[in-house]
């Protein structure tokens, strides 16, 4: 677990090895710098580098230029900073327009933790999933990111991924392999399906142990692209289970509770219970206080998943 | 300014950095540098030409004081705090769990704020509201509106510049806390600002340049902002970020947010124990 290495290591490892071999990769920051810590990229790349300063509009706009250059731009700044404050550049320089660009947004939804409601964003992969086109990840621990990052870069078309800065827990071994476009069932089960993104899948495992220590078996898969979703991966795993509970530390509304139901609604309808933020704002604390604030523990999930079972037939 | 005036507003200003710095020393870690950059501003504003009043704090005539750069919050809740605005007690709950001292300013958390911010750039055109809105109303109060130099790399900032300098809003003035530094490193190094007093007079406004720790020359710019009937004023403060803590001035950049030990704080404060 020690040398577990924190997700802006692994962003700025990534970025710096494939800038080696695709010389269009450049990297745009708006003063978090020494929050994502790029960095050694500027140290390796100086010309491949740019500081907006504190414009983050003026951020998304740049890119989608450099990315009408041929540039694979990725831009970041804390997530609100990055999808909220400059929406409409998102939505008309980058998506509308079908540039190249990847934006990432740190601190996502209670890991914000001291900077506070205005920096606590339980919306912005709704508001992000809402974009035509765009697609949308939530990156689970280290090894992952590290699995995706060479797939999003040769993705052409925008994305944004949603990441913690630091150190996460641990759910997947060093080197462990991911398609951006598939969901991963990390355990199998038959009772129910408990959905997980981000900081959730470790809670949601969490739960499935106490449930299966009362004989209830959960199906556990982590959703980490919620758009486009794995539809197919989805639908296979309730026709078996014929129940689901989803845990995301994201706003109900538009995130992957509403993802998932999409998928349901249509093709499976099934009892679903959510595990998520009920419309509020977040506020300053640290994350033990707020997972119990917007009930996001493990213990939440286990109860979602009691209630559900008692809504299956 | 006379001199028992200035030594009071002297004595002002250091029990506010005195606040400051025990309430994020409390915490342990918080925004240091830019908080201190704009206490003698407040000091001014506060003990001196701000018609404010802790007793009646939603007073509808009262001026308006916005921190548009709202990580400095612990400035403002420590003037607010000596204030008499809220009970010095509640200094040890900054941004502890329910606290209504979040780390960045919150109207609806804390008796006093007038403008909720953390999102850079947002607050400054909150004033330029607020003074329309004295204006539409015919009354007279001010507004006071300080913005971040790094800040001022939002556009919003001079959407809100370039409106507040072509209504003549005189009723408004906004400061400049030009303390050189952002996060990242120097303002100049990355994107500067500068000249920013002449980018305000394109604008339409008076542009008038301060040291910003010099309380006298503080109080002369901002009589001359109130004696002047047809434009809005903006003062560009010469600052720097952690004045008046030597310890916080050597961290250079690092000043933004960094860990404050107890040994440090209390030893700052004089405060042995509680
Ligand atoms: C829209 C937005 N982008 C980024 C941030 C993160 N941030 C907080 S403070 C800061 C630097 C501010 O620099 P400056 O305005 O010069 O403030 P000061 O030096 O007075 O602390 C940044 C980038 C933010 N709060 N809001
Ligand atoms: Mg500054």
């Amino acid at each position: 677990m020690q040398d577990i290495k924190e997700l802006r290591e692994i962003y700025c490892d990534s970025l710096l090895q494939m800038a080696e071999t695709n010389k269009n990769i450049v990297v745009i920051e708006a003063d978090l710098t020494n929050c994502i810590k790029t960095g050694r990229f500027k140290a390796a790349y100086p010309d491949r580098f740019i500081n907006v300063g504190i414009a983050e509009a003026n951020m998304i706009g740049v890119c989608a230029g450099l990315a009408t250059c041929g540039k694979v731009p990725f831009c970041s700044s804390f997530a609100p900073f990055a999808t909220r404050r400059c929406y409409d550049q998102i939505f008309i320089s980058v998506a509308y327009s079908k540039q190249n660009v990847k934006i990432v947004g740190t601190d996502p939804g209670i890991t914000a933790e001291l900077n506070g409601g205005t920096h606590m964003p339980f919306e912005d992969m709704g508001i992000m999933r809402n974009i035509p086109n765009m697609v949308c990840i939530e990156p689970t621990d280290a090894s992952m990111l590290k699995s995706l990052m060479p797939q999003i870069a040769a993705y052409n078309g925008p994305v944004y991924l949603r990441i913690m800065r630091k150190k996460c827990e641990q759910i997947y071994g060093d080197g462990a392999e991911f398609d951006m476009f598939k969901a991963f069932t990390l355990r199998q089960g038959s009772d129910l399906t408990i959905f997980a993104s981000g900081i959730m899948v470790s809670r949601a495992l969490e739960a499935a142990d106490k449930l299966k220590s009362e004989g209830i078996y959960a199906e556990v898969i982590n959703v980490y692209t919620w758009k486009p979703i794995d539809e197919e991966t989805i639908v296979k795993s309730v026709a078996k289970t014929g129940a689901c509970v989803v845990a995301e530390n994201h706003n109900v509304h538009n995130g992957l509770f509403g993802a998932v139901s999409e998928v349901l609604a249509q093709n499976c309808p099934v009892p679903a219970e959510s595990v998520s933020v009920k419309d509020q704002f977040g506020e300053v604390g640290k994350i033990p206080y707020l997972e119990e604030k917007f009930a996001l523990r493990s213990n939440d999930i286990y109860d979602a998943a009691i209630k559900v079972l008692k809504r299956k037939k | 300014m006379d001199k028992q005036k200035l030594e009071f507003l002297n004595a002002k200003s250091d029990e506010i950095r005195k606040i400051l710095i025990e309430m994020i020393g409390r915490l342990g870690v918080g925004h240091v540098g830019g908080s201190l950059s704009a206490v003698d501003l407040l000091t001014v504003l506060y003990y001196d030409l701000a018609k404010v009043d802790p007793k009646n704090p939603k007073d509808p005539d009262r001026d308006r004081i916005v921190m548009s750069k709202g990580h400095a919050g612990p400035a403002l809740y420590a003037a607010l705090a000596s204030k008499g605005y809220f009970p010095m007690e509640e200094i040890k709950t900054l941004n502890q769990a329910g606290t209504n001292l979040p780390s960045h300013c919150d109207m609806n958390k804390t008796v006093g704020v007038d403008m909720t911010a953390g999102s850079l750039g947002q607050g400054i055109s909150a004033a330029v509201g607020m003074a329309l809105a004295g204006k539409m109303d015919k009354k007279d109060y001010r507004v006071y509106a300080i913005i971040g130099d790094g800040e001022s790399q939002e556009g919003q900032v001079w959407e809100a510049i370039m409106l507040a300098g072509n209504k003549r809003l005189n009723n408004l003035t906004i400061f400049l806390d030009n303390n050189k530094m952002q996060i990242d490193d120097y303002v100049d190094n990355i994107n500067s600002v500068e000249p920013f007093d002449k980018k305000c007079e394109a604008f339409n406004m008076q542009a008038i340049r301060v040291n910003g720790h010099d309380k006298e020359a503080l109080e002369n710019a901002i009589l001359q902002a109130h004696k002047t009937t047809d434009k809005c004023t903006c003062i560009v403060m010469d600052t720097i970020k952690g004045y008046g803590v030597p310890w916080a001035v050597s961290k250079g950049v690092g000043s933004h947010s960094f860990s404050i030990s107890e040994k440090e704080w209390r030893e700052f404060c004089n405060k042995e124990n509680d």
